[in-house]
């Protein structure tokens, strides 16, 4: 896994509350293999219209935000179903941190798990975050995981809270199977204790 | 013990957790082990992931898969399936049960369903157990009183390396429901109402356990229906304490314990239930007796209402942001502000999914389809959520019911609920759906869903339009 440390880029955003994971990834794609570029399929019904054509006011269609490498997103952002390819298609895209009030708590798992950023701040500072690059797209903002750090466009900083160990894992492109594997012998014990007539 | 303190209460929930901590770190992070680790055939990414280490599963014996997601519910054999990527997900599941030597019900042996109603019908989902599958509704088998819960594909290579996962202790919430609940009301009309009072992420970081004497009252597949979508409420599992309803549900299924397995078991089953005297982190009570058969007319969960209600006038929203969201989803859904539920007329019902596709939803569905015809132009269809749910169903002519009142009846998969398997509705169409979902193209790209029970999908289908099931069942 990439390890992630810090990030300064244009901001894409997704303002709506209770973005699910089947408008991030339509189903239709779940059975692509993990190679297969999945940024192509990142809002794919939102972001293209049936004949193929771009939507023209749909976020990651506008010149600024077509490269962002962070994107925001409002309360509950990627609820919905455990795919994992819903955050291979940001992956893929090229976002690497998102910033939102709330997540899909299966989605901020999997986030971890493949090298992104899940960033949750108080509604009124992603608010605020999202009206900054609303008004100025060129806008940047910078993310900064040693620090738990967010700095917005006019220089002002939130703070973030993440579980320790998920921080490591980001900072080290930590392998958490190979780290599990490191505790085979507890795991082993628990098996013998656990006996037969235990489940 | 004399001069000993009393125990510390605790919920069902703790007593599970406690149960299975491998270990614990100074930070918080718990390494829990996996007792029943349920597997479909969208998990081919992560078998590549632990072949790739070269590393095989470490307890085969606790692995128990289905194909679900990509079967054809028309055909039924796996060579039938046209679409390449498809038939390979389920040829993968099949080349990695036999390579890694774990139990697969399979499309041809009679027990093949969607794995989260084939789990609690083997008798594989427990009390007490920790269950894992990677998939959302996992939450399901908290029904029969587990921890059970969904997990992304990374998380199930891990489970298959170490048969354990990393877990943070989440927070806990009781939803207690007191009352009877009236005719015509369900489990997915509890569930439903729950989540239109809570929201959408109303149980986010929460493990939610369902409580109080409407709970209680609910049968073994209602409390399934329930725990099913404790998910789309933002809950990481949902679950029901066991009580005899759960052990009579379980004895003498294939997995059950048996003799004096049984006993022993039913001795830690029933200690499972939370003392009286624990304490959850948030609390919520719903009226029972209030509860109506409900339907969703947006896209979220948690646009639900009564269907007596009207929909919505996003005119009459006072914050300009709700507002706002609130006209994007009538432009998606095709309605019109004020209208009245029942008039709100649908093109393709879908009776199924791992959240009404057991026996006693098709039961309730053929009550209302029984001597009555699929309204004209309406696409109607049944897909039962198992194998053996079909042959019951057949057993007890359901399926003579459905076909003579114009209804397709299928064979077993998610199907419709997530069109994984291409089985989709067209754009525009408008379909009523016993599923858990109604997100923007879940049913395909364009089409638009309103969830409800199985009766009410059953009402919407006979008449041609959202329909009160009460007023069909009583008044005739």
């Amino acid at each position: 896994m990439e390890p992630f440390v810090a990030l300064r880029s244009a901001a894409v955003p997704f303002a709506r509350p209770n973005i699910d994971t089947d408008q991030i990834l339509p189903a239709r794609y779940l059975s692509r293999p993990r190679d297969d570029n999945h940024g192509a399929y990142l809002f794919r019904d939102l972001r293209l219209a049936t004949d193929g054509s771009e939507v023209p006011d749909f976020p990651l269609n506008q010149p600024h935000w077509r490269d962002a490498r962070i994107a925001l997103g409002g309360r509950n952002f990627a609820c919905g179903s455990s795919r994992e390819n819903a955050v291979w298609a940001f992956y893929d895209h090229g976002v690497r941190a998102v910033i939102a009030p709330s997540f899909g708590d299966i989605f901020a798992n999997n986030a971890v798990k493949n090298g992104m950023l899940a960033v949750t701040l108080p509604a009124a500072d992603v608010a605020t975050l999202i009206a900054q690059v609303q008004a100025d797209p060129a806008a940047e903002i910078a993310v900064d995981l040693p620090s738990q750090t967010v700095t917005g466009p006019d220089g002002a900083t939130y703070r973030f809270e993440i579980d320790p160990f998920a921080k490591k894992c980001l900072l080290e492109g930590l392998d958490e199977i190979a780290f599990t594997l490191n505790h085979a012998e507890e795991i082993a014990a628990f098996e013998r204790r656990l006996g037969r007539d235990n489940y | 013990m004399p001069g000993s303190e009393a125990p510390e209460a605790r919920t069902m929930f703790e007593k599970i957790w406690s149960r299975h901590r491998v270990l614990e770190r100074d930070d918080g992070q718990t390494l829990l082990y996996v007792d029943r680790h349920l597997v479909h055939d969208g998990s081919a990414p992560a078998f590549e992931m632990l072949r790739s280490r070269g590393i095989a599963p470490r307890a085969p014996d606790r692995i128990f898969a289905t194909p679900d997601h990509y079967v054809p519910t028309d055909p039924r054999t796996r060579q039938a399936i046209p679409n390449d990527e498809h038939r390979g997900m389920v040829e993968a599941l099949e080349r990695n049960a036999a390579v890694s030597g774990f139990r697969l019900f399979g499309l041809t042996d009679g027990n093949q369903g969607i794995v989260h109603v084939v789990g609690p019908e083997a008798g594989l989902s427990q009390p007490g157990m920790l269950i894992v599958c990677g998939d959302s509704h996992t939450s399901t088998h908290g029904a029969l009183g587990a921890l059970a819960f969904g997990i992304g594909s990374t998380e199930v290579a891990h489970v298959l390396a170490t048969q354990s996962l990393w877990q943070r202790k989440p927070a806990t919430m009781r939803i207690t429901v007191d009352g009877k609940l009236g005719f015509g009301v369900t489990g997915k009309d509890v569930i439903l109402a729950i989540i239109a009072q809570i929201g959408a992420a109303g149980a986010t970081g929460h493990v939610i356990e369902y409580a109080g004497s409407a709970i209680r009252g609910l049968s073994m597949e209602g409390r399934l229906t329930l725990c099913n979508m404790s998910i789309e409420g933002g809950g990481r599992a949902g679950m029901v304490a066991p009580d005899d309803t759960t052990f009579q549900y379980i004895a003498g299924r294939p997995f059950a314990p048996q003799g004096h397995d049984w006993d022993a078991a039913l001795m830690r089953w029933r200690a499972l239930p939370s003392d009286p005297e624990a304490r959850f982190d948030t609390e919520v009570t719903l009226d029972g007796d209030a509860v109506a058969p409900m339907v969703t007319w947006g896209n979220s969960p948690e646009d639900a209402l009564p269907i007596d209600a009207r929909i919505p006038d996003p005119a009459m929203e006072p914050d300009a942001e709700r507002r706002a969201i609130m006209a994007g989803t009538f432009a998606y859904m095709g309605l019109i502000p004020g209208t009245p539920l029942e008039e709100v007329a649908v093109n393709r019902v879908f009776i199924g999914s791992c959240t009404n596709g057991r026996i006693e939803d098709l039961r309730a569905a053929a009550a209302v389809a029984r001597g009555r015809r699929v309204a004209e132009g309406v696409t109607a269809w049944v897909v039962p959520g198992s194998a053996p749910v079909k042959r019951q169903a057949e057993a007890e002519g359901l399926d003579r019911i459905f076909t003579e009142a114009g209804f397709e009846w299928r064979e077993a998969g998610c199907s419709m609920c997530l069109g994984t398997n291409g089985e989709i509705a067209a754009p525009g169409e408008r379909v009523a759906s016993t599923s858990n979902r109604n997100f923007r193209g879940r049913q395909g790209p364009g089409a638009r869903t309103h969830l409800m029970g199985p009766a009410m999908a059953a009402a919407a289908a006979v008449t041609g339009h959202l329909a009160d099931v009460r007023r069909l069942m009583v008044g005739g």
